[in-house]
């Protein structure tokens, strides 16, 4: 890339991105592409629709990376919450999804050898913090966030009532927060340049 | 749904785990909820970094150049950013793209900026906030219609494709067989919030067609979403 994006940080990227800087969308995507690939594929389980996911949210980026404010809130946060909500809206829509979700998480850990090194760290950091959930709470998470499914349809098919559903969700999410929330290889300091490469 | 239900909902809808009726409601809530917008915040960062917890392997390589290519053909419609005093509009969409991301930082900016702004779009927040207020689903899973007490009404829409160039969606209030022209958006942030210049009598239909150029004083494109009150 011609430009030298490394020293920015994502927030910089984004507001760049705001200005229609088309390098800046590259970098973005540089950064992004591969975990929000892979986020998308798990919830949708087709590659062709995990693509569409990620190619509208990352239109919906630059269409909207005006409105995004960087005073409290994380550039990473925002451009993957609108990969999630892209890839929940198509299992919705497509009734694609829904092998169990729980099974797929115990799959091995293949293909780390086309993974990249950071990624792999985060990935073995969120599920060990996973695991140290109870597992109700876990349950909960993975359905709701890797399953695309909704609070009611969880609480009919857990056989819980919605108040339990809403209860496991706030305390699992709490809890993850409380075990990630250490100093976060967020910076470019370390991360690699290029993710998706 | 009482305020107290739609704090409750903060969760799911960190994880986007709300249906379209709930999702709606609980938007609609935060525009005025910053103790729900603080919650969201810190609950929508947890959920992301789920994230980061699944296999991630390399995405198909022209995936990137599709990316790039549909970006640089949108770029014309790009609209420069102003910075101080936005236009209303802008405030609108970023009220509803906020709404709608649950996006952290808003609050502190948009405040600001809203607390400077007068405009239809704060009328909007301001019919769907009153209490009363009914809700009407429009056509085709598309968002909703609320309608005040008094009349006042606006349109809180979602999954409509942005109006195309030249064109503009125009909303109608319909009595009587008799349409009045209430207002045109682009609808280029989703949901759209629309704050419709024409009350709302009981018994009126509300319509949104898209119609060439600026849109005029009576219906002639295609309707593409319809409310009965």
């Amino acid at each position: 890339m011609a430009r030298a994006f490394a020293h920015l940080s994502d927030e910089a990227v984004v507001a760049l991105v705001s200005r229609s800087d088309e390098s800046a969308l590259a970098e973005l995507y540089d950064r992004f592409g591969r975990v929000a690939y892979g986020l998308a594929l798990r919830v949708l389980r087709d590659s062709a629709l995990a693509e569409d996911a990620v190619q509208e949210a990352f239109l919906a980026a630059w269409r909207s990376a005006d409105r995004f404010m960087p005073e409290r809130g994380k550039a990473s946060t925002w451009i993957l919450t609108l990969v999630h909500r892209r890839a929940v809206d198509l299992v919705r829509r497509e009734e694609v999804r829904r092998t169990e979700p729980m099974a797929a998480a115990a799959e091995p850990t293949g293909d780390a050898a086309d993974d990249v090194a950071w990624l792999r760290l985060e990935r073995e950091r969120v599920q060990e913090a996973l695991k140290l959930l109870p597992d109700q709470q876990r349950e909960t998470l993975e359905l709701a966030y890797y399953g695309g499914y909704t609070q009611s349809e969880l609480a009919e098919r857990l056989g819980q009532p919605l108040g339990t559903i809403k209860s496991r969700m706030f305390a699992g999410l709490s809890r993850l927060r409380e075990l990630l929330a250490e100093p976060h290889p967020e910076g470019s300091a370390w991360r690699p340049r290029h993710s998706t490469t | 749904m009482a305020p107290e239900a739609l704090h409750d909902l903060t969760p799911a809808y960190a994880l986007d785990a709300l249906d379209e009726s709930d999702g709606l409601a609980y938007e609609a809530h935060l525009a005025g909820c910053a103790q729900c917008r603080e919650e969201l915040a810190a609950l929508r960062e947890a959920a992301t970094l789920l994230a980061y917890g699944v296999e991630a392997p390399a995405p198909p390589e022209a995936l990137r150049g599709r990316i790039l290519e549909q970006a640089r053909a949108e770029r014309p419609n790009v609209v420069p950013l102003r910075p101080r005093f936005v236009r209303a509009t802008r405030v609108a969409a970023a009220v509803a793209a906020c709404a709608a991301i649950g996006f952290a930082g808003w609050s502190v900016h948009l405040q600001r900026e809203v607390d400077n702004v007068r405009s239809a779009q704060q009328d909007a927040l301001s019919v769907i906030a009153e209490p009363g207020t009914r809700q009407i689903s429009l056509t085709g899973d598309h968002g909703a219609l609320y309608v005040s007490p008094t009349g006042s009404a606006a349109l809180v829409i979602s999954r409509l494709e942005p109006a195309p160039s030249g064109k503009t969606y125009e909303a109608w209030v319909v009595e009587n067989g008799k349409p009045k022209p209430a207002g045109t958006f682009d609808a280029a942030e989703s949901p759209a919030v629309v704050s419709l210049r024409e009350p709302v009598p009981a018994g009126a239909v509300v319509a949104v067609t898209q119609e060439r150029g600026k849109g005029g004083k009576v219906p002639r494109g295609p309707r593409v979403l319809l409310a009965q009150t």
